[in-house]
């Protein structure tokens, strides 16, 4: 960041529009990659982000995270923030190394800005996503050595006037994904709900009640994805991006949805059978008569 | 044997700012003046693409008269410098006291070493909380830096311009009267009939750009006009 007396270095007066490749170019050490890495990392050494899901709705494209960050088994931080605006227009969600992954949405929503100022227009929601792909290709070394970053973006595009999602490998591959998506440790049960539930044409009520069930399911089964927390006032952070740009699902909503939800789930638990110490244990009494004519009902029952 | 010509430094550095001067005053002038929306920038501009007023970062704006091509790539280093610095530091680092010493730097290097001086002259703008606060830095051609108050005017006429504007100027309107106002102060006289009154600048041809208080984070924005006008 020095300048000499003599003004701008000749790197700033030289014609491009991307800061990533004029920072690569100039200070290279400014930038969050770390080539010389010669050992791998352990998995356990740096916080990790956990659960991203995406999904359409008729009009627009939610994004939602969950606010666990984990190394190893141990819970890092439980407020921490994985969706984020990337422009006006666009959102981005990450799993994977938190530390990496924070700073490179930070260098993306540059890179998105920076064009945007240098040209005086905006790059095509196809053109951000190629983008975001190039960033994470120049990723890979570090990505193989355990430092791995995958991001969801999702985006209105203004040319087809509709919401479109992207997903990412760490080679930098871009898939446009049609429906919904998800990323990170509690991806394969939030893509399980996301599949029961997800239908074509919802409105954006009930695809963020869907983005919140599926991250409850994923919280469920996933030790490093957490779920609604009612006692702390932590929620998901909902991102929604339709045709008037991003915006995120205010907290007293997200509040209001969850607790919706956890009242369906009390109700719907109720009757089913638990079981109870000393009674269902291995080496516990046998059952007697008087248990066999009076089935196990357990405290759930109504 | 032949002998170079003899100039002497006052000589070379008189005809550098001419050349310099003479160019710069060939341009449409630009105004940049605070106000109490925040710090409006105008200038007469036929093209709708290439621009003479800039975004640089959240709460600093940039503006420039002379040749377009010289000020675009200052235009871009100004955007660069900024956005390293604020992404090696935080977005709150990022003051326009230290890019206009950058900009100084550049121009001032240029007159005195270069084969030709920059032919520009530049306006920093940056917003503060309140209008005290703001600061507004006029670059010229040589490298000089004035940080100035209420106003600045560069390029063609704009002697004339701040005269106007010194008698007519209420920081306090209405960013619409602000703009018919700057329409009227920027119109310049036809060659041909220098006598009869000028006629203002038509609001599709002037270019024009507010640094908006009452905006959060990024608070440059371009006036669409006449749509902006009316409120």
């Amino acid at each position: 960041m020095e300048h000499p007396s003599t003004g701008f270095p000749q790197e700033y007066l030289t014609p491009g529009s991307s800061f990533v490749d004029f920072v690569r170019a100039h200070a290279p050490a400014t930038l969050p990659d770390a080539h010389h890495l010669t050992h791998d990392v352990p998995h356990d050494a740096t916080p990790h982000g956990t659960t991203i899901v995406s999904l359409e709705y008729n009009g627009g494209v939610i994004l939602a995270g969950d606010r666990r960050a984990t190394m190893g088994s141990m819970i890092a931080h439980r407020e921490i923030e994985k969706v984020f605006a990337a422009d006006e227009h666009s959102t981005i969600g990450i799993a994977g190394t938190a530390g990496i992954a924070i700073e490179l949405v930070r260098l993306f929503q540059l890179e998105l800005e920076h064009y945007e100022k240098i040209e005086g227009a905006q790059l095509s929601l196809d053109g951000k996503a190629n983008r975001l792909s190039t960033m994470l290709r120049s990723h890979l070394t570090m990505a193989l050595r355990g430092l791995a970053v995958i991001p969801v973006f999702a985006g209105w595009d203004h040319t087809r006037a509709r919401g479109r999602i992207y997903s990412y490998d760490v080679a930098g591959g871009r898939y446009e994904e049609p429906s919904f998506t998800s990323v990170g440790s509690g991806s394969v049960f939030a893509r399980g709900a996301l599949k029961k539930l997800w239908r074509p044409g919802m409105d954006e009520h009930t695809a963020v009640s869907i983005a919140i069930e599926a991250l409850w399911d994923a919280a469920d089964d996933d030790s490093a994805t957490a779920g609604p927390d009612a006692i702390r006032k932590i929620w998901p952070i909902i991102a929604v991006v339709d045709a008037t740009g991003f915006r995120y699902v205010t907290e007293p909503v997200v509040a209001d949805i969850c607790a919706l939800i956890a009242a369906q789930r009390v109700e719907s638990h109720r009757g089913v059978r638990i079981l109870e110490p000393g009674r269902d244990g291995p080496g516990n009494r046998l059952p007697t008569p008087q248990d066999l004519s009076h089935p196990p009902t357990g405290e759930n029952q109504p | 044997m032949t002998m170079p010509f003899y100039i002497s430094p006052e000589q070379l550095m008189r005809d550098r700012a001419d050349y310099a001067r003479q160019g710069i005053n060939r341009g449409r002038a630009v105004i940049v003046a605070q106000c109490a929306a925040g710090i409006i920038f105008a200038t007469e501009n036929h093209s709708q693409a290439l621009h003479k007023i800039s975004e640089i970062y959240d709460r600093i704006g940039f503006a420039a008269v002379g040749k377009y091509n010289e000020f675009e790539a200052l235009r871009v280093a100004g955007i660069r410098y900024a956005d390293l610095k604020g992404y090696s530091y935080d977005r709150s680092d990022v003051i326009a006291r230290s890019l206009a010493n950058t900009y100084a730097q550049t121009l001032g290097t240029a007159f005195t070493t270069d084969s030709k001086p920059l032919e520009v002259e530049v306006i920093i703008a940056e917003l503060g909380a309140t209008a005290q606060d703001d600061e507004l830095y006029h670059l010229s051609y040589d490298g000089s830096v004035a940080q100035e108050h209420g106003y600045v005017v560069v390029g063609g006429h704009s002697e004339e311009i701040r005269k106007e504007l010194a008698h007519t100027w209420n920081p306090d309107l209405p960013v619409a009267d602000i703009i018919s106002l700057l329409c009227k102060v920027l119109a310049r006289p036809h060659d041909q009939e220098p006598e009869t009154p000028p006629t203002p600048v038509a609001p599709e041809h002037l270019e024009a750009a507010l640094l908006d208080r009452s905006r959060p984070r990024r608070t440059f924005r371009r006036l669409h006009l006449p749509a902006d006008a009316a409120h």
